[in-house]
């Protein structure tokens, strides 16, 4: 095969694969408005994706804002700026951090979830079994989860910003000298209603990304064991490679005008 | 009631149907025996709408599936699956009761939940069993709650893949007296797929051997000993001489 036949079927491929996610995801929006709904499994979804999230979201963010502040303070000192870091530290983690690091949290933690139990519910015949139940595998498994996560993941989008800003801030007035209601009042001054609304934007486009890759690669999982462990895989690498790609053209979107 | 006519079906290079033709009459349970991957599930599957196939018409009540609503056909089935295909994050009695909890035959949950220990009972388990996880069940007893899942909603036709897979001889025969028993009990419509010969002369009517990607074999079970096909004859004695290759 010639190099260009190669590169072909390659670019053929991957707009293959494309193609495939978007109309799994076209069908999953067409699905989630169009009855019937599994309340239950929503809700469960909504506790797995949101609430159990909390706890890696908080540390991940808290970490974050604390390091985020050490390095402006260090770096801005080279000219002088070290009285940035409250302003710095906000926008860093509102328009960048918080919704790319929570993002990536999602897709390690929910987005693997998600793929290795759909994945083993097919090796295991247990979405053959929901069709012959007379049961939409997608209305089941999908739309709960993807809705779930469109939902939360921006709250968690929102609780980490906070964190993560409250990390900067321990770390501030606690060890770089800094005045806690300075601190406060330059944070809350500085940040804008556009910083916040493309904070949660990302944060709901993000989940959708996650927790539609968990299922489409969980749903199109090959056999046994390696059939789960590749889906697994190959659902994180996808989630957060597209998470990264959104993030830039979002934030190309709402700033660069 | 089910009639299959000349289905084909592929994956990829591999053609594993070549033009299945059988015909199951209302009540009726026919058991399709044959090696391993000669397509015994796909055939089932195919029925079912879990697989298409490529050529070929399946009729149900003389109607094509596709013409049906499709919930209002899968309710006239119930499938007991090779592993039991039990949904591990639901206790047994909402597994049981799937189909009872959610859909066209939607109930209150208490009548969903008495429907479903009335089938564990059926099926010979107690109803403390009701409230446990399939991860906590023997196989026997998964296979037990696969079958009350089945017939819980009393279908009309009712698919048994390797009913006994995995199953000691006597729990094998458990099962296969209670599939009997629930066939002729609720007058349904059986297919089963299965290897094991003790299935065949405990739960056919009609039996049907599929090679090669078409049926080789069908008649009564009564006659099947004394039939002069070499594959089923083969079959039969579980030789490795015979026109069926030992290595597939």
């Amino acid at each position: 095969m010639s190099f260009l036949a190669v590169i072909g079927a390659a670019v053929l491929s991957a707009l293959a694969a494309i193609g495939r996610v978007a109309i799994f995801a076209g069908q999953t929006l067409s699905h989630m408005i169009r009855p019937p709904f599994y309340g239950r499994e929503f809700g469960i979804a909504l506790l797995n994706i949101g609430w159990l999230s909390l706890p890696v979201v908080g540390l991940t963010a808290i970490f974050t804002g604390g390091a985020l502040a050490l390095q402006i303070y260090a770096g801005g000192a080279r000219f002088n700026a070290e009285a940035v870091v409250p302003q710095i530290v906000a926008i860093g983690m509102v328009r960048e951090l918080g919704p790319v690091l929570v993002g990536l949290m999602i897709a390690a933690r929910v987005t693997s979830s998600i793929a290795a139990e759909i994945a083993t519910m097919k090796v295991t015949e247990q979405i053959d079994a929901l069709v012959t139940l007379s049961t939409h595998p997608m209305k089941y498994l999908t739309v709960p989860r993807v809705l779930a996560a469109l939902i939360t993941v921006p709250i968690l989008v929102g609780v980490g910003d906070i964190i993560g800003i409250f990390g900067g801030y321990a770390v501030a007035t606690g060890t770089l000298g800094f005045n806690a209601a300075a601190y406060i009042k330059n944070t809350v001054e500085f940040l804008e209603p556009l910083d916040i609304l493309s904070s949660l934007a990302k944060g709901a486009v993000f989940g959708f990304i996650a927790a539609l890759m968990g299922c489409y690669f969980g749903m199109n999982s090959g056999r046994g064991a390696q059939g789960v462990g590749s889906a697994t895989k190959s659902s994180v690498e996808a989630a957060a490679v597209l998470i990264l790609a959104a993030n830039f053209i979002l934030t190309g979107i709402f700033f660069s005008i | 009631m089910i009639a299959l006519n000349d289905i084909h079906k592929s994956f990829g290079t591999n053609q594993v149907l070549r033009g299945v033709t059988l015909d199951v009459p209302k009540g009726t349970s026919l058991v399709i025996i044959g090696g391993s991957g000669t397509g015994k599930s796909v055939t089932i599957k195919s029925v079912l709408g879990l697989v298409t196939p490529d050529k070929g018409e399946i009729l149900v009540d003389g109607k094509p599936p596709a013409l049906r609503n499709r919930d209002a056909f899968l309710a006239r089935f119930g499938m007991l699956f090779q592993g039991g295909a039990l949904f591990d994050s639901l206790r047994v009695w909402e597994n049981v009761a799937f189909r009872l909890l959610r859909g066209s035959l939607k109930q209150p949950k208490d009548a969903a939940r008495e429907i479903a220990i009335e089938k564990l009972r059926r099926v010979g388990l107690k109803p403390d069993v009701a409230d446990r996880f399939p991860g906590e069940l023997s196989g026997g007893m998964q296979k037990r709650v696969g079958l009350a899942r089945a017939i819980a909603a009393e279908p009309e036709i009712i698919f048994f893949d390797e009913p006994t897979t995995g199953l000691d001889p006597i729990m094998s025969g458990v099962i296969n007296d209670l599939i009997r028993e629930i066939v002729v009990e609720m007058g349904a419509t059986a297919m089963t797929i299965t290897h094991d010969m003790s299935s065949v002369r405990a739960i056919a009517d009609t039996v049907a051997m599929l090679h090669d990607g078409v049926i080789q074999w069908t008649g009564p079970v009564a006659d099947m000993d004394s039939a002069d096909d070499p594959y089923l004859r083969q079959f039969i004695s579980g030789s490795a001489d015979g026109p069926i290759e030992s290595v597939r």
